[in-house]
């Protein structure tokens, strides 16, 4: 029938999801009926069906339109392919480095790859919402899957604290978020983002400050930014290093639609009002997050302090509000993904079997140990100090030319001089690298050759990114209208 | 006659006691589950609140799946709350303590 075809075409809009959540279950059932017998395939199917996803959603990707399904639930413009294709590609990323560190702690389990898809699924959806409804879904579909992937190593008694922690922190987080909408959903009657757009627009009830605090504050604690920031270090530090590594890289891209979706663009009749409250947390952020960093001798926890002061800067993006300061703030949430997946990459092949190499100290002297890491993760700790022409100094830059454009002089200056103090912690991770003797025998770091290419190709891409920063900051610009 | 008023005030009396019962409680995880529960359902009451006096049935639905996910959520709490007994021995909020820095 014409009119069913029909309806099968328009939702070609939705594949990623339909593929992703049809290959949710078939990694599951394997895994019940072949993973068992041989551990580890379950893993090299999650990889190819992360690549065929990407594949696909390229194939599909319709860079010309904004295409609304599902009753105004789900929508699927250039903005949500660019973050789906990053999102396929992060976790498969993500995965590639993690194997063998799964394997020495035994919990290279069929159930880790599902759980980690089932996150991607949530921040697809979160990428894609067009409602409230989808948003809070999202939300708690990526949430739900982190924090079981958080307490994975059920032998691990710190991964349990985190992932307690995370849970009732994560839980308080979705309560405000949900309070905030009910709010606002009574105030403009309904609950599809355009049409809060359209109802804010006009003049409207003041209680609408009152569910957009709540918002705020929840978007906060998702991204982690000060003063809601109490759970990052401790869920970075007691996690596995491999689910570190995830929740440090794809999560973000569904956060920043987060904020974007809700905040830039359902919540846009307000943008004053939730950009005066965004810039003092960005700068908390900045100030806190590097500060703090300085004092750490965990580099999990000063990665998480790092993360910190990165949110800060991608926030900045948002309290600009403009279309400059959006494409900022997702230029600088792409590069902070890639850079992310670096650094948490080199900690976990650094770590061996029953040996992390979580303490700074266990960067001493790498460069003689293993040149190539050391060289990776210098120019990954360069980038992300915003040493030009490293991709960093480029996310940084735009940010704060956002910033400018709108005349936030002292938001201006914050950053920069924050990024200086910054710096510090990047560069004594070099300095520790290249210039100390390893105090010990340390064991040898990951040699399986795959893992090491990906990780070399990851931290060439910081800088070939960065001398050719052209296409990604165009693309950027262009999804963001 | 029961006003929009009196539901939203309910609702944010139950909010608040959620928010309070989780920051002022040190003894018992269990209670912040329940704490978190309440939470979700101060959200839904305003939700009812809200729909009934639109005379919109969306967010009526709307905590429909909000029911769903909160009983999820639940399971996710007990079971990492299962873990953690088995490491510790101990449910106490205060035994949270060894992640700081």
């Amino acid at each position: 029938m014409p009119d069913t075809m029909m309806n099968l075409h328009s939702i070609a809009a939705a594949v990623p999801e339909i593929y992703l959540t049809a290959a949710i279950c078939i990694v599951l059932l394997f895994e019940a009926f072949v993973g068992a017998k041989r551990p580890g395939a379950t893993g090299t199917l999650t990889l190819l069906v992360l690549v065929v996803g990407a594949a696909l959603t390229v194939a599909y990707a319709d860079v010309a339109q904004r295409v609304v399904l599902f009753d105004g639930t789900y929508v699927a413009d250039p903005l949500a392919y660019v973050l789906k294709l990053a999102g396929f590609l992060a976790v498969a990323v993500t995965l590639l480095y993690s194997r063998a560190y799964l394997q020495n702690r035994d919990i290279l389990k069929g159930e880790y790859y599902v759980l980690s898809l089932s996150a991607l699924l949530g921040i697809f959806v979160l990428i894609s919402a067009d409602s409230l409804l989808t948003v809070y879904l999202g939300v708690e579909l990526l949430a739900l899957s982190v924090y079981a992937m958080v307490a994975f190593d059920r032998e691990s008694g710190v991964a349990a604290e985190a992932a307690m922690k995370y849970f009732v922190l994560g839980a308080i987080a979705s309560g405000m978020l949900l309070y905030g909408m009910s709010i606002v959903y009574g105030l403009t009657g309904t609950l599809n983002l355009d049409g809060i757009a359209v109802a804010l627009s006009a003049p409207h009830n003041l209680g609408v400050i009152l569910g957009l605090t709540f918002i705020v504050v929840a978007v906060a604690f998702k991204l982690g930014a000060v003063p809601f920031h109490m759970w990052l270090p401790d869920v970075y530090d007691g996690a596995p290093t491999s689910v570190t590594l995830f929740i440090g890289t794809a999560p973000k891209l569904g956060y920043f639609a987060l904020a974007l979706r809700l905040l830039a663009h359902g919540l846009a009749g307000v943008t004053v009002d939730w950009t005066a409250m965004l810039a003092p947390l960005a700068v908390l952020s900045l100030v806190v997050g590097n500060v703090v960093a300085i004092a750490q001798t965990n580099i999990k926890r000063m990665l998480a302090y790092s993360t910190i002061s990165h949110v800060g800067f991608i926030l900045l993006g948002f309290v600009a509000g403009t279309v400059n300061g959006y494409g900022a703030a997702l230029y600088y949430t792409l590069v902070y993904v890639l850079m992310a997946l670096g650094f948490f990459g080199v900690v976990i092949l650094a770590s061996r079997k029953g040996f992390e190499a979580d303490k700074l100290e266990h960067y001493k002297g790498l460069y003689r140990r293993d040149p190539l890491l050391a060289l990776a993760m210098a120019m990954l700790m360069f980038s992300a100090a915003g040493v030009p022409p490293f991709i960093g100094f480029w996310a940084k830059l735009r940010i704060i030319q956002a910033l400018w454009e709108t005349q936030h002089l002292w938001l201006v200056v914050t950053a920069v001089v924050m990024s200086v103090v910054g710096a510090f912690y990047y560069l004594r991770v070099v300095k520790l690298m290249y210039f100390d003797e390893a105090p010990e025998s340390l064991p040898d770091t990951v040699r399986s050759f795959g893992v090491r290419f990906a990780l070399g190709v990851n931290a060439a891409a910081v800088l070939v990114l960065g001398i050719l920063p052209a296409p990604l900051l165009d693309l950027c610009a262009r999804v963001i209208r | 006659m029961i006003t929009l008023a009196d539901m939203l005030t309910v609702s944010g009396i139950l909010f608040a006691l959620a928010v309070a019962g989780i920051f002022l409680n040190r003894k018992n995880v269990i209670l912040l589950l329940m704490c978190v529960e309440l939470l979700l359902l101060a959200a839904n009451f305003n939700f009812i609140a809200f729909s009934r006096m639109l005379g919109d049935l969306t967010g009526q639905v709307f905590v429909f799946f909000v029911l769903t996910v909160a009983a999820a959520e639940s399971a996710i709490g007990l079971a990492i709350l299962v873990v953690l007994f088995r490491e510790r021995r101990s449910i106490n909020v205060e035994d949270l303590n060894t992640l700081k820095g």
